[in-house]
């Protein structure tokens, strides 16, 4: 039975439950719903919880487990000597599952009578040959422990699949009749909704720190394989970036340092546009601009953060870069080579950047207490005088938390990079060269054909790490830097 | 009140800072101040008394043109500083409020250092030629504002972390580290407690010697005890304007009787 039918069974029983709880509460009470301790619609969503709760966590869970469950009965079903030199036992596995899934599929097609499919003594030349013949990818003959594993993980996934569904249904039927049961005028009905929201809106929350936590994890075990298969003292302290793109290995050199040096090059630049611009746009729209023209400007400058990064990045690529080049290229300064340079990648960056600055200082500076401003004024002191010596430091550590935001973005950004500043690691000082950075080879490295195993690949987790952790060591020192002054200003 | 005689003395010697004549106060349609003829003395305390939104503070904010920096106030009238039009085109509002400074309602201290919030206005001016000197300007203002014992020791500890007292204290400091000429305060004891008031009050009682004074307040009793003229507003109309002691014991208007006793406000 698909999953989606036990899902609307479940959903049915509920809203069943629903309508017998609301009415069996207000039978209690008389018909009165001032005799009841609760509205009647907390009767019926009490009963409703109570339904789809237990039944929804035992299918989740029972979702997790069951696989596991099974890899492991049906891996202890093949003898070691079906394991190949060379091979290991989750290879093996893979082929059985492939095989198991191909099976059904050939039976499904007909290219495979279903007796021959289930028979454990069925000839294994017939069934590789109806498994080729229905379009399943068969890598080499099956084999007959194989074949037995793959029919025993068919048949126990089946009844596995068949029991969860029935106890799934029984449990709602349990819980809704726990709740229709419990239901009476006494019953503090709104007091265990509450309950439940309260449980509601703490597991949103757990699910998104577990998300993070498994993100994370996921990244270490990957970095932790790449430091197996390649030195992290290269890794880290290497100055070459130029991974092989045969797949074979042992010929790459992959080195973060040039990588670092453009992520950190690109955005300082675009942190050099951005914050200069970003800040007295914003002081201006607080300070000087009239209500009708911040009512204008404010939106339309916000209008900038809502520009999807690839258009950044083709303006970049076809404005941008050839306008560096006219002055900057052959013709002129002859500094550049190309349009793409770190120039061109971190002017564009620092486009972009100016509306966080901007905004994010604009509802900072907004907020400095107007009697500061009147405090300055009253001692004779200019606009411009107030604004850098009174509002501007009282603002200081909300604009520092800008602009520390704006670096991390920066740092992150992906798009721009490729179509603006190439894709040469290389480790220079000149701006108007190609550089790239660490987002754009953690693109590349994984959008190749590259064997996953292959440390040309797994290096992209090891890069992921690495700005992991820079952005969150920016983060925590923003935060630091945020709490520092704050004690002082407040 | 109980030195009535030697005001009276004092106020028939001191000339006029201020003249304030048949002022107008719009705030877009408001009309928040009605024909206002204030004549503000030197070396006296001024004291604007009237129930709330009768336009005291209003008119408080028009003798240095903190109005201003409001887009929807309009000023009419004449008001003049030493005999000079104040809202003259040729007057820079800057100028003026070195001249004439203010104390707000609610503590205001820069989130600067101690010392730092004293030393802002003398800096602005240019008023001392080097550090010692600003020192000393420091110095002077902290004594002055009574408030130089209990912070010499910690200048550069941040102004906002003192009590609320201490940060009125400074704020007034702050003050009159510009040496204006009169001293606007709002209502500078609202936000403190008894004794921070009567320390704040010992202190404008001392300012008096060398500027003119002008202070709104809610507190009858404190008109009545540190200031030597008072102005009763009502609904944006001076009512009265005269002796303090005068105005507190025999009241020529009715309104200012029945304020005074409580009636109204």
């Amino acid at each position: 039975m698909p999953i989606l039918w036990l899902f609307l069974i479940v959903a049915a029983i509920s809203v069943i439950g629903y309508a017998m709880g609301r009415s069996r509460a207000l039978q209690s009470a008389g018909g009165d719903i001032r005799g009841l301790h609760s509205l009647p619609n907390f009767y019926g969503a009490n009963v409703m919880l109570k339904t789809v709760v237990p039944a929804f966590g035992l299918l989740i869970i029972w979702l997790l487990v069951q696989p596991l469950y099974v890899d492991s009965q049906v891996s202890g079903l093949i003898p070691d000597t079906a394991i190949k030199e060379g091979s290991s036992r989750s290879l093996v596995m893979a082929e059985v599952r492939r095989a198991a899934s191909g099976l059904d599929a050939a039976v499904s097609q007909g290219q495979l009578p279903a007796s021959v499919a289930r028979d454990p003594n069925a000839d294994v030349a017939v069934v590789t040959q109806g498994l080729k013949d229905a379009g399943q990818v068969v890598t080499s003959e099956i084999t007959q422990p194989i074949l037995n594993a793959a029919q025993s993980y068919t048949s126990m996934n089946a009844v596995g699949y068949s029991v969860m569904s029935v106890v799934v249904i029984l449990l709602a039927l349990a819980g809704a009749a726990i709740g229709w049961w419990q239901t009476h005028a006494d019953y503090r009905a709104r007091n265990v909704v509450e309950q439940g929201v309260r449980v509601l809106l703490l597991a949103a929350a757990s699910i998104a720190i577990l998300t993070t936590i498994g993100i994370v994890l996921s990244l270490v075990f990957n970095t932790w394989e790449f430091f197996k298969l390649y030195p992290a003292s290269d890794f880290f302290f290497g100055t070459t970036w130029s991974p092989s793109f045969s797949g074979r290995g042992g010929s790459s050199e992959l080195g973060i340092i040039p990588l670092l040096w453009g992520t950190f090059y690109i955005s300082i630049v675009a942190l050099l546009v951005a914050v200069p611009i970003g800040l007295f746009a914003a002081i201006y729209l607080s300070e000087y601009a009239s209500p009708r023209v911040r009512a204008f400007a404010k939106p339309l400058l916000e209008v900038l953060a809502g520009i999807p990064t690839i258009v950044y990045g083709l303006f970049a690529l076809l404005t941008v870069g050839p306008l560096l080049l006219d002055v900057f290229g052959d013709n002129g300064l002859g500094w550049m080579k190309a349009g793409t340079a770190v120039m061109t990648a971190g002017l564009v960056m620092g486009i972009m950047l100016i509306p966080f600055v901007s905004s994010l200082s604009d509802d900072i500076i907004n907020a400095v207490p107007q009697a500061m401003r009147d405090g300055s004024y009253g001692l004779g002191a200019t606009q411009s005088e107030t604004i850098r010596q009174v509002v501007l430091p009282a603002a200081l550590p909300g604009i520092v938390g800008a602009i520390l935001l704006a670096a991390s973005r920066a740092i992150g950004e992906t798009m721009i990079v490729v179509l603006g500043a190439g894709a040469a690691a290389r480790l220079s000082l000149n701006p108007f060269e190609a550089m790239t950075t660490v987002t754009a080879k953690i693109v590349s490295q994984l959008t190749g054909d590259a064997d996953f195993a292959s440390p040309e690949a797994l290096v992209a987790f090891a890069l992921g790490m690495t700005l992991f952790i820079l952005t969150l060591g920016l983060n925590v020192f923003a935060l630091y830097i945020v709490r520092k002054y704050r004690e002082q200003y407040e | 009140m109980n030195d009535m005689s030697r005001v009276e003395r004092q106020v028939d010697t001191n000339e006029i800072k201020l003249e304030c004549r048949d002022c107008q106060v719009y705030y877009g349609d408001t009309h928040a101040i009605k024909d206002v003829n204030v004549d503000i003395e030197d070396k006296t305390v001024t004291a604007f008394i009237g129930p709330s939104g009768c336009g005291k503070s209003t008119f408080l904010r028009c003798l240095n043109r903190m109005n201003d920096t409001i887009d929807v106030a309009r000023v009419m009238g004449s008001f003049k500083l030493d005999g000079e039009d104040i809202y003259d085109k040729r007057v820079d509002p800057v100028q003026l409020r070195a001249k004439v400074g203010m104390v707000f309602q609610k503590p205001n201290p820069f989130p600067k250092s101690i010392y730092d919030n004293v030393a802002y206005g003398p800096r602005i001016h240019g008023l001392a030629k080097n550090k010692a000197e600003l020192d000393e300007i420091v110095e002077k203002s902290l004594r002055r504002g009574a408030i130089w014992d209990e912070v010499k020791d910690r200048l550069d500890a941040p102004g906002t972390g003192l009590s609320g007292g201490q940060q009125q204290r400074l704020c007034i400091a702050r003050a009159v580290a510009t040496e204006p000429e009169v001293l606007l305060m709002d209502e500078p004891c609202s936000a403190l407690d008894p004794i921070a008031t009567a320390q704040v009050e010992e202190l404008i009682d001392e300012l008096r010697s060398r500027y003119s004074v002008v202070i709104v307040t809610h507190s009858m009793q404190q008109a009545a005890r540190v200031s030597q003229k008072t102005a009763f507003f009502h609904l944006g109309n001076l009512v009265e304007f005269g002796e303090t002691g005068q105005i507190f014991t025999n009241p020529e208007d009715p309104r200012t009787e029945s304020y005074i006793t409580g009636r109204i406000g």
